[in-house]
């Protein structure tokens, strides 16, 4: 099977099938962490957290702690036996427990293990951090001010810029800024640590990359790997903040269940998890440009200051993929795009689906906006004057090919669904007569690329049994965090076996079954587990071939499975009876599959590639109603198109595609981060921090997966990663309420405060 | 005193339970269940009463079924209350309907939010009323709503029957270090506040709970006064409304939907919390905690209501709301004191009464700025203006300078202008996390000026959600 013809079938490839566990969901059956049963002797644990965002503190006192009622240990920096290091990069110094300073507010001090939850609580709420307080540096003005950088410059450039910006007919330029975004996955993060034999632990871990947790615990305990067992059966929610914050939190509990050997919960009550774990970086954008009289631009040079936090953590990885998706769709010929990454006295801001590409293609659209009212024309007419391919360059400007035609297809089929020319003129009426009211419309277009930055992370691991009653079991590197990671994987299996899914026995990830695994991220999980699937799955069909074909008298190229059956010519077995054939004949039933990504490299050095396997397509059209009165506002309606491939799931799929549209709007619109002159981050909760709600979603919410456009990569099965992208689709309510107020700046998120503001700019 | 110590009792999806005496009464609902309870379906989103993944359906006499937040009740609060959770919906054939569709129509991914959400849905099936009212104490990060929402524009009630409820007095559960006191009457209220002036006085616990559920706090003594039947009273008279301390707001929206002159205050109802908090939160309540920002409190100020105190001592004293409310969080209510209820008049059948808010979000948020606005025009001017805002001061408070400025005004835009000018000299709001003061100032005007187009233009539809 060369993986790009399949056959229909009702549950393989394709099919639209239900998350794995989605009716456990509905009936409360379904176990996340805490539901567990907890081990007896288990212990509570909680942090100690720094009250202030700047200062040099004195070595902790602990005594306060252990003085409270069902106190068991209290645990400082000095009472780590491996490192005290949670580094996911390793290129950085970052300390699990503050040591002779604190960087942020909420930066944890000491974990406290008690024998119920309320006790380590009381317990932390005890101590009396002794700090010298410091000035904060608590934005990124201030740090570019002092020119405090976590790490070097991420330069790219194209041409000669300088002459080109000096000769293009019209100068343009603009500053604004985008906030960050905490994650709120409604399962805040908790892992438990079940000490065993000979210091073994067995770790579960709410976790995206059960890897690092095995890592960053082992370095935390100064242990091998192969000490440490690390699983997760699902998660409630992951959107980044479990790529690396999940690996610390799973340290500490390993901590303490070393410390006192025994079971030691952790789980970070809200205000705790949103005080001390990581967010979307926020992005301050300066930059220069040059168009024609047209409105083609000619040439950028564009800062994009991003605020890291205290710590480096995932910062460069998320400048790489700002800096590489700066021009989104479009065609710049000459440029400069520098990324940095700010320190700042805040949370290490780390993941979040996008990855810095949400905050990279909002700069070409400042740039648009600002040309168009240069140039007297319509922002949409020259977003396709624009658009890399056609006319344009195709290349981007780190050396990898855009595919212009599918660019052009997504915003043509997008603009057509949504009656965009008609409406135009309604918004237009509606306009020049109301006297309160003020609509929009705004688009965009969106070319994404898929592979994670670091090239040696594009491998997965996968290991399949199969049993000699038929039954399957499947394991992968992947994580379920409710993406339907799991499902696409079983129905690849589904597909190469020829059985219905049923069969397949979907199983938690597991650092014990598959080893050195890449976190699921970056949109990749069923590109990469998928594929490693597929080859395991593939080297035991083919066994099982040989020994149908031999039992046959014919070619293993003649035995098909489909329906269940083995079957060549007119002889046919069921998979079961095959499966039990082969074992009588000893024959392994069990295979490891392996995948890396092909194609892919990176010249960090010169910012030139081919980082990415390949791009994914998309976009989107919203109108929205805003009162001038009030600055407040509603998206009315959203038209979205979405490049899927061939996809292995719709129904996952269009789930992916809506969800993350959404979580776009809220970054972009309500959600806000907001500290006080201190340094304490006062919107903690769902009582302060508004994630969209389900009247955020459009009433008018349209959405289609491009058709007829399997992916030109070799991917599985020739589908397409979703899980980022249409992120990327909500920036349209962006230009939407452009237009709307028609402001040359609107800083994000854009409140109603800053809405009404606009209005009176 | 009829009060007898005694053990909490409740029906668990109709299962009678007797909590062992040792079980503190200050404990969350949500706590209990997931622990000594068992049944780990309910979850701990936030603890704060905001995300309803904790959201269990108390079913009530008559049928209703009233969502609420396990993560705010407290176990005394449930004492003859009968509660179903998500793990009590299946029947012989398996899972819910409800709970099939949800999974059939792809309406969970991660499944954390899950669990809540079909509560909703189950309590949603029976009451009715605007899907997004219904979900509006419910946070899904996943999904972006669109799969659930197709559920609930399809729900069907199953037609169960609410079980009986267990038959329970006055009653004093005493764990160590705890006590919690739950009167039935209001003799043995008024003797039990002026007995122990210290307990923390519970109605809801919306706001209160938050101690408990989210600052882990066990207060040593606790008045819950739900079970007390004299503060449930509520009566629609021809003139006002008399609401029971004691009287849900879920009670009190569903008494206004038939007040038409009131409909405003009932569309702000609606914004205020979830249908989880108005499940449990009271106006009693509201007025008794004296923030600035309760989004009620503005329009009593507006209609010019009035709170009935009360105490053993001296009997029962009246005076106007803006009498009540003295600081901060501070009110004029004695160490004895109980709010009784709350006399709201209704407006003049020639006025225009209009409740607004600014908040982040529409739904289930604290708000930025709340105002009430009553006004009367006669001939072409605005012969009385009643102008209350919440969010500008320590207070809810009425513009007096903008009140001044409007009355005797000629209606027109200009009128309003000045009005929202005059706004400066009433207030000097605070900058927070929910906006600066410059935003407060900016809104409050803005929604002057919005009360000049809808008395201008009452054809024409002025707000953004429809």
């Amino acid at each position: 099977m060369d993986g790009s013809s399949p056959a229909p079938s009702r549950s393989g490839m394709g099919a639209a099938l239900r998350q794995d566990s989605a009716l456990k969901h509905c009936t409360g059956e379904a176990r996340f962490l805490d539901d567990l049963p907890e081990p007896p002797g288990t212990l509570h644990a909680a942090l100690a957290l720094s009250p202030v965002a700047h200062g040099v503190l004195a070595p902790l006192d602990l005594a306060p702690a252990r003085a409270v009622p069902g106190v068991v240990a209290a645990l400082g920096p000095r009472d780590v036996p491996g490192r005290n290091d949670i580094s996911p990069s390793g290129l950085a110094a970052e300390v699990l427990f503050a040591e002779g300073k604190v960087e942020h507010w909420g930066q944890p001090l000491a974990v406290i293990v008690a024998t119920t939850r309320n006790a380590a609580i009381a317990g932390a709420a005890a101590l009396r951090p002794s700090i010298e307080v410091l000035p904060p540096v608590l934005s990124v003005e201030e740090a570019l001010e002092a020119k405090a950088l976590l790490m070097p410059p991420q330069v790219i450039e194209r041409g000669d810029w300088q002459a080109a910006l000096a000769a293009a007919p019209v100068a343009l330029e603009g500053e604004f800024h985008c906030g960050g975004q905490e994650h709120f996955y409604l399962e805040g993060q908790i892992a438990l640590a079940i000490p065993g034999e000979d210091g073994d632990l067995t770790l579960h871990s709410s976790t995206q990359h059960p890897t690092e947790v095995q890592h960053i615990a082992a370095r935390v305990l100064g242990d091998d790997y192969n000490r440490i067992t690390v699983q997760c059966r699902r998660m409630g929610g992951g959107f980044g903040g479990k790529e690396s914050n999940a690996s610390w939190v799973a340290a500490v509990a390993a901590l303490a269940a070393r410390a006192t050997g025994r079971p030691v919960k952790l789980r970070l009550a809200r205000k705790a998890d949103m005080a001390a774990t990581g967010k979307r970086h926020p992005f301050l954008y300066r930059w220069r440009a040059g168009c024609d009289a047209e409105g083609r631009i000619l040439a950028l040079d564009a800062t994009m200051a991003a605020d890291g936090g205290h710590s480096l953590d995932l910062s460069g990885g998320v400048i790489f993929r700002a800096v590489t998706h700066a021009l989104n769709a479009y065609d710049v010929p000459a440029l400069r795009v520098t990324g940095l990454a700010c320190k700042t006295n805040t949370v290490s801001n780390t993941a979040f689906r996008g990855f810095g590409g949400p905050q990279g293609a909002l700069l070409m659209e400042d740039v648009l906006f600002a040309a168009a009212r240069a140039t007297g024309r319509h922002v949409d007419v020259l977003r396709e004057r624009n658009f890399a391919g056609g006319p344009n360059g195709d290349e981007t400007p780190y050396g990898q090919a855009l595919e212009g035609d599918l660019i052009r297809r997504v915003w043509a089929e997008a603009k057509q669904g949504a009656e965009w020319e008609r409406r135009r003129a309604e918004v237009d009426a509606f306009n020049a007569s109301h006297p309160t009211l003020r609509k929009g419309l705004g688009g965009f277009a969106l070319a994404f690329g898929i592979s994670f930055g670091i090239t040696a992370m594009n491998q997965a691991g996968a290991l399949v049994h199969v049993y000699t009653d038929g039954s399957i079991r499947l394991n992968h590197g992947g994580t379920e965090m409710g993406q339907g990671l799991f499902i696409k994987v079983a129905q690849v299996v589904a597909e190469v076996f020829g059985v219905e899914v049923e069969r397949i026995r979907i199983t938690g990830t597991s650092t014990a079954e598959v080893p050195n695994t890449a976190p699921t991220a970056a949109s990749t999980g069923s590109d990469l587990n998928g594929w490693a699937a597929h080859s395991a799955a593939s080297a035991i069909r083919g066994r099982m071939a040989e020994a149908a074909a031999a039992l046959w008298g014919v070619a293993p190229e003649e035995v098909a499975f489909a329906e269940g059956q083995a079957r060549a010519g007119n002889r046919s077995m069921e998979f079961g009876e095959l499966a039990h054939h082969c074992w009588a004949q000893r024959i392994s039933l069990s295979a490891t599959g392996f995948y890396r990504t092909p194609d892919i490299h990176w010249d960090a050095r010169s910012m030139r590639g081919h980082p990415f396997f390949y791009f994914s397509y998309g976009a989107a059209l919203a109108e929205v109603l805003v009162d001038r009165l009030t600055g407040e506002y509603r998206v009315t309606r959203a038209d979205l198109v979405q490049d899927c491939g061939r996809s292995l799931n719709p129904a996952i799929d269009r789930g992916q595609i809506e969800g993350a549209f959404i979580q776009g709007l809220g970054w972009l619109t309500c959600e806000e981060l907001w500290w006080d002159a201190q340094g304490r981050l006062r919107t903690l909760g769902p009582s302060t921090y508004k994630i969209p709600g389900s009247r955020e979603m459009p009433p008018v919410f349209n959405l289609r997966l491009l058709s007829g456009a399997p992916a030109r990569a070799n991917t599985i099965f020739r589908s397409k990663a979703v899980g980022e992208p249409p992120l990327l689709l909500a920036t349209c309510v962006w230009n939407a309420l452009r237009d709307a107020t028609g402001a040359a700046r609107l800083d994000l998120p854009a409140t109603s405060e800053r809405v009404l503001a606009a209005f009176a700019a | 005193m009829a009060a007898m110590t005694g053990c909490i009792t409740f029906l668990l999806n109709g299962e009678p339970r007797q909590l062992p005496a040792e079980t503190p009464p200050g404990m969350t609902l949500l706590d209990w269940l997931r622990g000594p309870g068992g049944l780990t379906g309910t979850k701990e989103g936030c603890a704060e009463g905001d995300c309803g993944a904790c959201t269990v359906v108390l079913e009530e006499a008559g049928g209703h079924r009233v969502p609420v937040n396990a993560c705010l009740a407290l176990l005394g609060q449930m004492h003859g209350r009968a509660i179903r959770t998500v793990e009590g919906l299946a029947g012989p054939d398996g899972p819910h309907p409800i709970q099939r569709a949800m999974a059939e129509g792809d309406a969970t991914q991660c499944g954390f939010c899950t669990p809540g959400i079909v509560m909703s849905a189950w309590a949603q099936a029976r009451e009715g009323g605007a899907a997004h009212e219904a979900l509006a104490g419910n946070l899904c990060r996943c999904t972006g709503y669109r799969p659930i929402l197709d559920v609930f524009a399809g729900l069907v009630d199953d037609g169960s029957p609410s079980p009986a409820l267990p038959d329970v007095s006055g009653a004093t559960f005493a764990a160590p270090g705890q006590v919690f006191h739950r009167p039935a009457t209001l003799a043995e209220a008024l003797a039990l506040r002026a007995a122990h002036p210290q307990a923390l006085l519970l109605a809801g616990g919306t706001d209160l709970g938050l101690l408990v559920s989210e600052h882990r706090q066990q207060p040593a003594a606790i008045l819950g006064l739900s079970g007390v039947a004299e503060l449930q009273a509520l009566s629609t008279a021809p003139e006002r409304l008399v609401v029971g301390a004691g009287v849900t707001y879920g009670r009190l929206l569903k008494a206004l939907e038939e007040v038409p002159e009131l409909a405003s205050l009932a569309g702000l109802l609606r914004r205020l919390g979830s249908r989880q908090i108005r499940g449990m939160g009271t106006l009693g309540g509201n007025l008794g905690t004296a923030s600035p920002i309760g989004d009620a409190l503005p329009p009593l100020l507006a209609l010019g209501a009035e709170v009935v105190l009360g105490s053993a001592r001296a009997g029962e004293r009246r005076l106007p709301v803006a009498g009540f409310l003295t600081g901060y969080r501070q009110t004029v209510l004695a160490p004895d004191e109980l709010i009784l209820r709350i006399v709201i008049p209704r407006p003049p059948a020639d006025a225009i009464f209009v409740c607004e808010k600014l908040s982040k979000r529409h739904d289930q948020d604290i708000s930025t700025v709340s105002a009430a606005f009553l006004l009367r025009v006669a001939e072409g001017t605005v012969t009385e203006a009643r102008l209350a805002f919440g969010g500008m001061a320590a207070t809810a408070a009425r513009a007096a300078s903008a009140e001044a400025a409007l009355t005797g005004a000629a209606l027109g835009e200009e009128s309003f202008s000045r009005a929202a000018e005059a706004l400066a000299q009433d207030f000097a709001p605070l900058a927070d996390w929910r906006g600066s003061a410059e935003y407060r100032r900016q809104g409050a005007a803005g929604l002057l000026q919005r009360l000049y187009w809808r008395v201008a233009r009452p054809d024409l539809a002025l707000e953004v959600q429809a």
